[in-house]
Formats: structure tokens, sequence, C-alpha cells
């Protein structure tokens, strides 16, 4: 494998990371009284936007999985279609498992929604924008041997990370301390965050330690 | 075939975890039993002593010297802040601010003064109330007749005060509301849960106090502060708030000190201290100093009093009030008078103010004397030897102070004689009380660090043993002896040679430390024996199965230290299933990530096919096990409606379905809910009876089946009139109340009986298969079992059979002469043989399940069906999962993976708390004590056996069932997947006998690998439940000083407890059934054998 394409991979992991650095520090410029523990739902809607656009640009300038076959308007117009219907269909799915996990059912309905807009921004759309909409192809990256680039690695560990930061950010729910970030969602939503922005970081070096081992399938 | 030693092997290991848990419970349960009795006014102790003083119409026991009393009791007033040091020009925040304590001292000594107050541990505000009112040494445990409620139940201050007639006014705490419930003459209650909140109680006391005393319509007030405490809680001590609570405390005894009478006395008192970051609750010298600051406007101390005042334990204060207010000291104090309070007289004359003191400590010895041999009649944890100098000392004090009395009426004796032998007199009764509050103390009131630290110790090491048979179990099936004999023979000799020692009292032990002791010789010499010998295979802890390094410890890790916080053993509830539910999901992902849900896609070698794996053909099992996954997190949500609530969540709405149904008012309402009830009984029953049907159980003419048959829906019917008597209405015919009456009374004990009697049968012919024999059968016969054969028999249309031939060619292979003929003419068809042995644990499971059902409320019946919803998906889950990683001949199949185990442990924690319980005492279901026995109980071991049913129901349930979890996976063993395995035998024969699957003949077939697998999925479940417990008795031993140790932790660690005591037993309940199953079946396979020579 070659260099250049960690180092296209690390710039992608920047832009991404400076999404949600943007969405923490340009809100309060355009509104009043804005902060992320205060109008935790802007912030949420805000960091979601921002990091989607970031996905796009990157599938538009970088072209993790070039596809062979050459693209008609109207096929390109189905697949967005059909990413649109695959994203809200992974917030619901989101939603229906935070539920499950213990969420409220019917008090802060909107809370909930838009945390697993959030986790399926960090997840489902990335995923969409490096694989398309293809189903077949995520269950093939997300399984030991399935991953074919460094985009695919790179999308298996934020992915894991991004769960498993929401996951944890569970924990301090239960607690007595009475900290305003203690309230559902935010804790959950600051561990995704968390566990994603860790995963951007930490993923190009991962790669780069292990390139020797990661050996892709010539396409 | 080794059955016996894995059932030993499982009690041995239990065992170890009983004496652990005996030996820390001794450190650290602080047990005592609560006397019922009381003091009278016309009971005083010892009448004929009292009877030679004058006695005085209006007094009762000791003539009055005050009529009113203001009690004000500040939450956590440290000694360090009423004492007041006019050289210290630089005080801290919380020094010098109570002045006017300060004043009046320096101003009036014979009215006020300041004296550092004992308390004794545990130092938290309730224990504290409980000591300060009864005048003894309150424990955790007070093991007294009702545990359902918080009330005192002891004679107390209160109670005395009431009695004799006194209005006791209270405003402040509401604990007191609990302590002493409608008790009082007028009350003013503010929360005190919110510990953030300084100002809402002592604002509200503020508003009501100067009223209450300037009205004059009282005798006693009490108030109790709590800002001081909260701010030491929320800042610390050393904080700028406390100066401000301690300045408006000064303001208020100031003002207060205004309002009063003359005959009026003021108590000021702290609780209990605080450590230097604000929290309490523990035994070092900065908790337990309180202050005590005693005031009246009369002269209240005589003259000469020494300049810095002695400590005074806080149980004094009850005997000193009860005299002063002439109200009969409490049954069970244990405290001594305050001397300086009894220096008084009418005369003012020394030898009189003298004999005034004498004649308070006689009466207090006497009080203590009676109260001591009342208990040491009830209960024998006091020391006898001590119990018996202490009686001498009395008895030789009393009869001195007769002597004394006799010798001063004769007037033969001069006053400084007088002086000398009464002061001796005194000294010596005060002994007498101090060493008596010693012996109690030593008892009731400390931890034992080395008992603490020695049970965690071996709670441990039983971990660890389980662990290790776990891990190695599979190597050890040839050396039960060494390992369980060897150590357990070692430890018996050596604990006999220690209890002869007790015996010919060379040494001094107890039962606790013998028992301890065996324990942990046997450990250590079975880690020994295990050592030396090499049982265990090179690196035995790196395989692939072990619980090291891998996710599920994971979860176990988080699930052990949440146990250390306090908001999370409250959360529990809550917690356990989020643990659960992602346990399960992690599980299922790594099976993807494997790639075991994935067809296996073969590309051709050496052609270069475009992306051959970019569309992998997907598993069936993959979207049966998220529909799997959906509806266990459905039934997870779903019973969270169930859940009780605890006093630390006030936000809280315990289940409404918790409520009895005769409670429920609305006939409609009610009826909907019997209805639903019921249905959701019939489903159970139809669930049951349609899996014993899928898996051919139900076929056989066994007396078993019979009451699987007929028994359990007789069961359902009676717990159903159950249901109906007892929620009907009170107000029918006298006649028919009777009748309503019997029936209750004898539907649940029928019931009892009944189920009983099922238990026995199940123990007895536990076999649910039914043999089909066909003379003229060929091996095409095998065939048309699928097409219906037995048509003449509708429902066994439904039924797929299980055809158990390898039985057969076994059956032939020992037959040295097998012939041909013999071949040909044995076809049997046993019916159920693949699911013998869960078949038999499903109806075990059932049984107990029903006549849990009917010891709980009634609207509990759908948290148990969900409860075996939830049982049957894990198991699915697990078998599915199982499969999917190894085929159904793999050796790895008797190994049960831990995420299984953790999750069913898991499982078991969340229907804890589903079925309506919580780890605290008020949330016991007290109610169920009396199903089938509405008139009470004679004794107390049927009441304690309910209770503890219904409470611990679900670790019943699922300890008993955890055998499931090593048979599931061959229950779901696919015929499809021993197709495939077929095809590539060439014979056809062949073919056609692996065509059906094996199930849980394969268990039979390796019996040795079989009880292996019992003894290693005993040792994981007591392992999984063995490191709850641990870490329970870690948090309660290093949390001993936190805030909430009483409220959160020790009941959270007594429930652990006794869970694991039930848990171990049931496992190993289970397990015995399971070897009985296989006992049975071996029998009934020789008797076809016999059958077949002939």
């Amino acid at each position: 494998m070659d260099e250049t394409e960690i180092r296209r991979l690390a710039v992608g992991h920047v832009l991404s990371i400076l999404a949600v650095v943007f969405s923490l520090f340009v809100p309060p410029l355009l509104l009043d009284e804005f902060s992320i523990l205060g109008t935790h739902l802007t912030w949420l809607c805000f960091c979601s936007v921002c990091v989607i656009a970031v996905n796009i640009l990157l599938l538009v300038t970088f072209k993790p999985n070039p596809s062979t076959k050459r693209s008609s308007l109207s096929s390109k117009v189905n697949k967005l279609y059909r990413s649109c219907l695959y994203f809200f269909a992974s917030c619901l799915l989101f939603h229906g498992i935070i539920v499950l996990y213990g969420a409220p059912l019917v008090e802060s309905v909107g809370e909930t929604f838009l945390f697993a807009v959030l986790l399926s921004s960090f997840t489902t759309s990335r995923s969409l924008c490096f694989l398309g909409p293809n189903f077949h192809a995520w269950v093939r990256v997300f399984s030991k041997d399935g991953a074919m680039s460094v985009w695919d690695h790179s999308l298996q560990i934020t992915t894991i990370c991004t769960v498993v930061g929401a996951w944890l950010g569970a924990f301090p729910i239960p607690l007595d301390w009475d900290r305003p970030w203690q309230v559902w969602p935010i804790s959950c939503s600051l561990g995704a965050s968390f566990g994603y922005i860790a995963s951007l970081l930490l993923a190009p070096f991962w790669i780069y330690w292990n390139r020797k081992r990661l050996t892709y399938k010539r396409r | 075939m080794k059955r016996a030693p894995v059932l030993l092997f499982l009690a041995w290991l239990s065992i170890q975890f009983y004496s652990g848990i005996w030996l820390f419970m001794s450190g650290f349960l602080l047990m005592r039993i609560e006397l019922s009795n009381q003091s009278l006014c016309s009971q005083p102790p010892h009448p004929e002593l009292l009877s030679s003083l004058q006695q005085n119409a209006a007094s009762c026991w000791f003539p009055q010297r005050f009529n009113k009393a203001v009690i004000v009791i500040i939450d956590a007033l440290k000694y360090d802040f009423a004492k007041y040091d006019p050289a210290n020009t630089n005080p801290k925040p919380y020094e010098n601010k109570l002045e006017v304590i300060h004043q009046l001292i320096q101003s009036q000594p014979r009215h006020a003064r300041l004296y550092p107050f004992r308390a004794d541990p545990p130092t938290t505000t309730m224990q504290r109330i409980k000591g300060v009112t009864t005048g003894s040494l309150p424990t955790f445990v007070d093991v007294g007749s009702n545990f359902a409620s918080y009330a005192i139940q002891e004679d107390n201050l209160i109670h005395q005060m009431v009695q004799n007639g006194k209005r006791v006014v209270f405003m402040g705490d509401d604990t007191w509301d609990g302590l002493f419930p409608k008790k009082f003459y007028k009350s003013y209650f503010f929360p005190s849960f919110n510990v953030k909140d300084l100002h809402t109680v002592d604002d509200g006391i503020m508003q009501h106090l100067y009223p209450t005393v300037d009205g004059g319509d009282w005798d006693i007030v009490i108030a109790h502060f709590l800002g001081v405490d909260h701010c030491g809680h929320k800042h610390g001590p050393d904080h700028p708030e406390t100066a401000k609570k301690l300045t408006q405390m000064n303001d208020m005894i100031s003002s207060l000190i205004e309002h009063l009478e003359d005959k009026t006395l003021l108590v000021v008192a702290g609780d209990h201290g605080m450590t230097d970051t604000g929290d309490h609750g523990g035994d070092s010298e900065k908790e337990v100093t309180a202050a005590l600051f005693l005031y009246s406007k009369a002269p209240l101390f005589s003259k000469q009093l020494l300049e810095e005042p002695e400590a005074i334990p806080q149980v004094n204060l009850v005997p000193s009030l009860s005299l002063l207010l002439d109200v009969p000291i409490p049954y069970s104090n244990l405290g001594a008078v305050i001397s300086d309070l009894f220096w008084w007289s009418e005369d003012e004359n020394d030898i009189s103010s003298l004999l005034t003191k004498t004649r308070a400590y006689q009466i207090n010895a006497q009080q203590v004397s009676r109260y001591l041999s009342s208990y040491s009649q009830a209960a024998g944890d006091l020391p006898a030897d001590k119990l018996r100098l202490l009686d001498d000392l009395f008895s030789s004090t009393m009869a001195e102070y007769k002597q004394l009395m006799s010798e001063w009426d004769r007037h033969a004796l001069t006053e400084t004689e007088m002086k000398d032998r009464l002061t001796h007199l005194v000294q010596k009764m005060q002994l007498y009380l101090n060493q008596a509050r010693h012996v109690c103390m030593e008892s009731w009131a400390r931890f034992h660090p080395v008992c603490m630290i020695f049970g965690s110790f071996i709670l441990l090491m039983s971990c660890i043993l389980c662990y290790v048979v776990s891990e190695a179990g599979s190597t050890m099936n040839v050396s039960y002896k060494h390992l369980l004999g060897y150590p357990v023979f070692i430890s018996l000799l050596l604990t006999v040679l220690l209890s002869l020692g007790t015996w010919m009292s060379f040494l001094n032990m107890d039962l606790v430390s013998l028992c301890a002791v065996f324990t942990i010789i046997s450990q250590f010499s079975f880690l020994y024996i295990f050592r030396s010998k090499r049982y265990a295979q090179k690196r035995w802890w790196c395989r692939p199965t072990s619980l090291l390094f891998s996710g599920p410890l994971m979860v176990l890790f988080f699930r052990c230290c949440a146990l250390f916080s306090d908001s999370f053993v409250v959360a529990e509830g809550k917690a356990a299933p989020y643990f659960l539910i992602f346990l399960l999901s992690l599980t299922v992902a790594k099976l993807h990530w494997d790639g075991k849900l994935t067809l296996p896609t073969f590309t051709p070698l050496g052609s270069e096919s475009l992306k051959p794996s970019l569309t992998p053909a997907y598993k069936k099992d993959g979207s049966r096990l998220l529909m799997l996954l959906a509806a266990l997190g459905l039934c997870i949500r779903l019973s969270s409606f169930f859940h009780n609530c605890r006093e630390e969540t006030p936000d809280c709405q315990p289940s409404p379905f918790l409520i009895p149904l005769f409670s429920v008012l609305d006939p409609e309402l009610n009826n909907f809910s019997y209805i639903c009830c019921v249905l959701c009984l019939g489903v159970i029953i139809y669930l049951i009876r349609k899996w014993l049907q899928h898996y051919g159980n139900l076929n056989s003419s066994s007396p078993l089946v019979l009451y699987v048959r007929w028994g359990f829906p007789l069961i359902a019917l009676g717990i159903s009139c159950f249901w109906a008597f007892s929620s009907g209405t009170e107000d029918s015919f006298a006649k028919l109340r009777e009748l309503t009456h019997l029936a209750l009374v004898a539907c649940p004990r029928a019931i009892y009986v009944f189920a009983g009697m099922g238990l026995l049968l199940i123990f007895w012919k536990p076999l649910t298969v039914y043999l089909k024999k066909s003379q003229d059968s060929s091996v095409d016969n095998t065939v048309t079992t699928f097409g219906g054969a037995p048509g003449s028999q509708a429902e066994l249309q439904h039924v797929i059979p299980q055809i158990y031939r390898k039985m057969q060619r076994t059956l032939k292979s020992r037959l040295q002469h097998g012939e041909e003929a013999g071949k040909k003419g044995a076809a049997l068809e046993a019916y159920g043989l693949g699911s013998v042995y869960s078949a038999t644990m499903v109806i075990t499971l059932s049984l107990l399940t029903l006549v849990l059902i009917m010891l709980h409320s009634e609207r509990m019946t759908p948290a148990f069906l969900l409860l075996l919803l939830e049982a049957l998906v894990i198991l699915q889950i697990h078998g599915h999962v199982s499969n999917l990683y190894w085929a159904p001949d793999d050796s790895n199949l008797f190994c049960v993976p831990w995420y299984a185990v953790i999750a069913w442990a898991l499982a078991a924690t969340q229907n804890f708390y589903s079925t309506g319980h919580q780890p605290v005492f008020p949330a016991i279901h007290w109610n169920s004590a009396f199903v089938g026995f509405q008139d009470g109980h004679t004794t107390n071991i049927i009441p304690a056996l309910l209770v503890a049913a219904n409470t611990f129901c679900s670790n019943i349930l699922f300890s008993a069932g955890s055998c499931l979890l090593l048979l599931w996976p061959f229950l779901c063993e696919s015929p499809t997947g021993r197709r495939k395995k077929g095809k590539k035998e060439t014979r056809e024969e062949e073919t056609e006998d692996e065509d059906m699957p094996l199930m849980e003949m394969r268990l039979r077939e390796n019996p040795d690998s079989f009880s292996v697998a019992l003894l290693q999925l005993g040792t994981k479940y007591l392992f999984i439940q063995g490191v709850q417990l641990l870490s329970c008795v870690c948090a309660a031993m290093i949390l001993r000083r936190h805030l909430m140790v009483w409220k959160v932790f020790a009941p959270k660690f007594l429930f652990e407890a006794l869970g694991f005591t039930i848990s171990s037993i049931f496992v190993v309940c289970g397990i015995a059934l399971v070897l009985r199953v296989d006992c049975v079946v071996s029998d009934w396979f020789r008797s076809l054998l016999v059958h077949k020579n002939r």
C-alpha cells in the first residue's frame, strides 16, 4: 500500500475533526446565548449538519471508492435518493435501539431523535459516502477481513469508536453529581463525539503502524 | 461415570463461599436483638428498694426537676464548632462562631455547661436519633418484630414522655416521622432528603419555633436542624457557608434563650461530628465527637465542678432527661445519668445533694441490670463470663447501698463518713454502668477489621478456585480423589484437632473462626495439589474460551465497578439490563465480525473475478438473531414497568402493578386486571405445553407427562380461584366470609402440596420419552414416521418425532453376537429423547414459576411471563451463536462460553428488579408470608421461607435453570446442518441415520465430558455470582465510612449474600436434577438392552 493514500486519509480526517470543531465555535457568532450544554439540541443539529457536509465534501474531493461503472445522471439521482432513505432509516433504527437500551420512551423524544441523528451522521453518513447505498458492501466492510482500503479501515475504526463512546457516555447519568452535562442525552452525545474525534485522530496512525500487516487485495 | 463428585465439588465450593460470607458478616454486621419490653411508671426496677425510699405520690421514679424542656438537635454539630477559644485570633470558618454558648458559660457557670458528646458508631443520623432516644446502641440490624418500617419498636424517651402525658412538639427533619409515627402532639416535618438544600429545614423550624415556645401549648419541644450537616456534605466544614450557618445557629440559640421560662431545660446537642471533608458514618474521632450544651434559667450545676468538662457518652442523655423530667427510664437504656445534673436538693445541703445523686445512680443501675438480665435471656451474644462479673459488681453495690441507707437511717454515721462512703458508692455505680455499656458496645457496635479482611480474602480465594476449576475442568475428571478428597480430609483433620483444642480449652476459638480456618486450609491444599500435580494444561488461561482478555470480561468488570458507587447500586435496576443487552449485542456483532453469519463464497482458483466477496450471501441466522435481540430489548423494556422504588429516588413512582388486587377500588379495572392476569397464566402454561409438544415430550403416558397435561391447568385454576377469593370485597355475608376465609387458606396450601408432589414426581420419574415399538419395522419405517404412520392419533401428526437410532447401533455393538436379524427386527422410535434433559428442566422451572407467581401480587403475573420469555430469548441467542461457531459434534459445545453465563447472571439481577423488588428492607413484600397462612404463623421458619422465595424468585429460577445453558445449543441443532455433513458420508445407511439430529443424546454419548461440562457450568455460574458478591463485600468494607453505607451498601450486601446462598443451592439442585435424569436415561437404555436380549 502506498503512503499517499494514508496521507490523503489523514487530511480527510483532519477535515472531519474540523467539522466538529466548527460546530462548536461558529454558532456563537451567529446566535446569542449558544452553549453546548444550555442549547444542546441546537448544537446536535449543527454538528450533524457540519459532519454530513464534510463527509459529502470528502466524497466529492477524495473519491474513496471510485466505482468502475460510468454512472449516468439518473443513477446518481437514484443513488442520492436511496442514500437519503438509508440515512432516515438508520436514524429511526438508532432511535429504536436507544429506546431499547433504556432511553425514555415518551418524554424527551426530540432529544433522543436528535441524538440518533447525530449517531447516524457519525456512522451512517460516513458509510454512505464511502461505500454508497450498498448494503452488501456494508456487511463486507464490517467483518474481520472485509476491509479493502484504508478508507474501509478508517470507517471500521470510527464507527466502532463512536458507538462505544456513546455507550460509555451513558455511565455518568445515574451518578448524583448534579452536573448539567449529566442530563440525557448530553453525556451520551459528548461521549459519541469524543469517540468519533479520538478515532479520527488515531485511525491514520494505527493504519500507518500496521501498514505491513494490512495488505489489500488489488482491485 | 462420575456424578456424585460433581455435586460434592460444587457443594464444597459453595460452603467455602458461605464461610467467607459468615466471617465477613461477623465482622461487619453489628447485630442486636430488640426487646419489646417497656418501662412503666408503676413498675420501677426493684420495687422493694424503691419503696424503702420516701415515695412521693406525684412523681414517678424520681422527683421532677423540670416540667418543660426544649431540645435542639443541630445535625453534625461537632465539639470544635461549639467550643470558643478567645485566644484564637485567626479562626477558621467553623471556629468561634457559637459565641452565645461561651458567654453563657462565662457569665452563669451554674446555669450553663458545654460537654463533648461522644456518639457511638455508626454515626448516621437515623442511628443516632435511635441512640439518643432509646439509650441503647443501635446497630445496623436491630432484629425486631417488624422490618417493614423504620419505626422504633423499642422503648424510648418519646414514647415514655407521651405515655406520661407530656405534649411533645416536633419540628425539623422528617426522619423522626418515620421513627416515631403518630407520637407527636404537634409536628412540623421538613424533607431531609436533599443534601444540597441548606435552608428549607432550618427556615421552616425558625418559622415555628418561637411561636410554639411562646404559645405554651407544649411540654417538650424538639427541633432538629439539618443545615450544618448539609453544609458539611455540600461544601465541607472549612467553607464560608458553614460559618454563615453556624452564625445563624448562634442567633437562634440566643433568641431562643430569651423566650424560655425558669423551669425549662434547654438542651443543644449535635447528633454526630464530621470529618474534614464533611462526611460521617464511621467511628473516627472527628465523627464521634459532637457537642452537648445544657442550660436553664434556674441554677443547674453545683459550684464545685471541674474546669474542663469531661466527655459524655451520647446515651447518657437519655436517663438524665428521663429522671429530670420525671418519666421512667426507657427499658433498653444503657446510659448512665450525667452526674453534674443531679447535684441538687431542696435544702442545698451537701449530704442531701449527694443522696439525690446516689439515688439517681441507684435507679439507673437497677434499670440497666434489669435490661441486661432480660437481654441475656433473649439472646446469647453477650459474653457470659463478663455478664457474671457485672452481676457480682451490681449485687455487691446494691448490698452496700442498702446497708449504708439503714446505717444512715439509724444515724450511725457522721456526715464526713457518710459523704466518703456515698462518694465511693457513686464511683462504684459509675464503674458498673460504664462496664455494662462497654460490654454491650464490644459485641454490638464495633467493626472487626480482621474478620472483614479475612472474610473477603476467603471469598476472593473461592472465586479464584471457581475460576481455576472452570477453566481447567476438562482435565480434572480423573482426579477427584486428589483434588476434592485430600483437601477436605486434611482440613477436616486439622479442624477437628483445633476444635478438640478448643474443647479442652487449650485454645480460644469460636465457630466462625474454626469454619474460616477449615476453608482456608482446604483452599490452599487444593491449590497446592493442583499445582504440584500439574493437572492443568500448559497456559490454559490463554485459550480462546477463557475469560481473560475477552469482551465479556469488560462487561463483568464494569458491572462489578458499578457496585462500588451508591448511585449505581440505586440505579442497578436500569444498569443491569443496559449491560445485558450490550453484552448480547456485542456477541452477535462479534459473530458477524468473525464472518460466521455470511456464507462462505467459493471463487474458482485463479480466476480474477470482479470483487468476489462484495456480495456475500447472508445466512438466515443473521436476521433471526437480530429479531431475537430486538425481542430481548422489548422484553427488558416492558419489564421495567414492574419496578419498585426506593427511598433514594424521590421522583420514582412505584409500579401500580405492585398493589394487590383487593386494594384496587375501581371494579372495572379490578375485573379487567384479573382477567388479564388469568390470561397471562394461561399463556404461560400454553407456551410450556407447546414447547414440550414441539420436541415430542408430551406423548408418553408416564405420570410426569400426565402431571404436565392435567396438573398444570389444575394449578392455574387453583391460583385463579385464590386470586378471585382474595380480591373479593370484604363486605359480604358472614357465612360467605367464612367460606372465603377457608378458600384463602385451602387453595394455596393445596397448591403447595400439589407442587411438592410434582417435584417429587420429577425426581422419581423424570423421563418424558414415548417409546413406539414397531414389530415388523424395517429401515423404511424410519422414513415413514415423517409422513405420519401413527396417524391414528391426530395430535401426533404435528409432533416432530425424534428417532434415536444411534442407540440401536450401540446396542448392537455391545451385543457381541449382533445378527442381521436383530438389526431389522429392533427398529425403535423414541419420541422426545432428544430433549429429555431440558424437558425435565423446563417442567421443573415452570412448576417453580407457578408457585412463585402465587407468592406475588396478582398483577405481577405478566412480569413472570416476560421473565420466561426473556430467558427463552437468551437461550435461543446462545443456542444459535454456539451452533454457528461450532459443529454439533465439536467438543467445544460442551463448554458453555463466558458471555452466556454472564448474560444469565445479569438477567437474574435484572429480573430481581422487574419482579418488583429492591435491595432495601422496606421494599420486601411481607404479604407473601401470609399466602396460605391467613391467620399468622406459629414458627418463624415458614414465613421466612416464603418471603425469601418471593424476594429471590428470579435468583431461584435463573440458577435452577442454569443447566439449560449447556443443554440448549444441542436443542437448537438444526437438521440442515447435519445433512450437509451427512452428504460427505458415502454410505446410504449412514446418511439416513445421521439425518436425524442427535441433540441431547450427544451428551449421553460422552458421559465423562457431560459431568465435567456440568461441573464447569456450575463453577462458572458460581464464579460470576461470587465476583459480584465479592465486589459488594469490598464496597461495604472499603466504604464503611460512607454516608450511604447503612442505607445502600449494607442492605445491598445482605441481599447479595442471601441471593448468592439461594442461587448456589439451586444451582446444585438443578445440576443434581440433570444428573438424576442422566441416571434414569442410562437405566432406561439398559432395560431396553435386556428387553432386546430376550
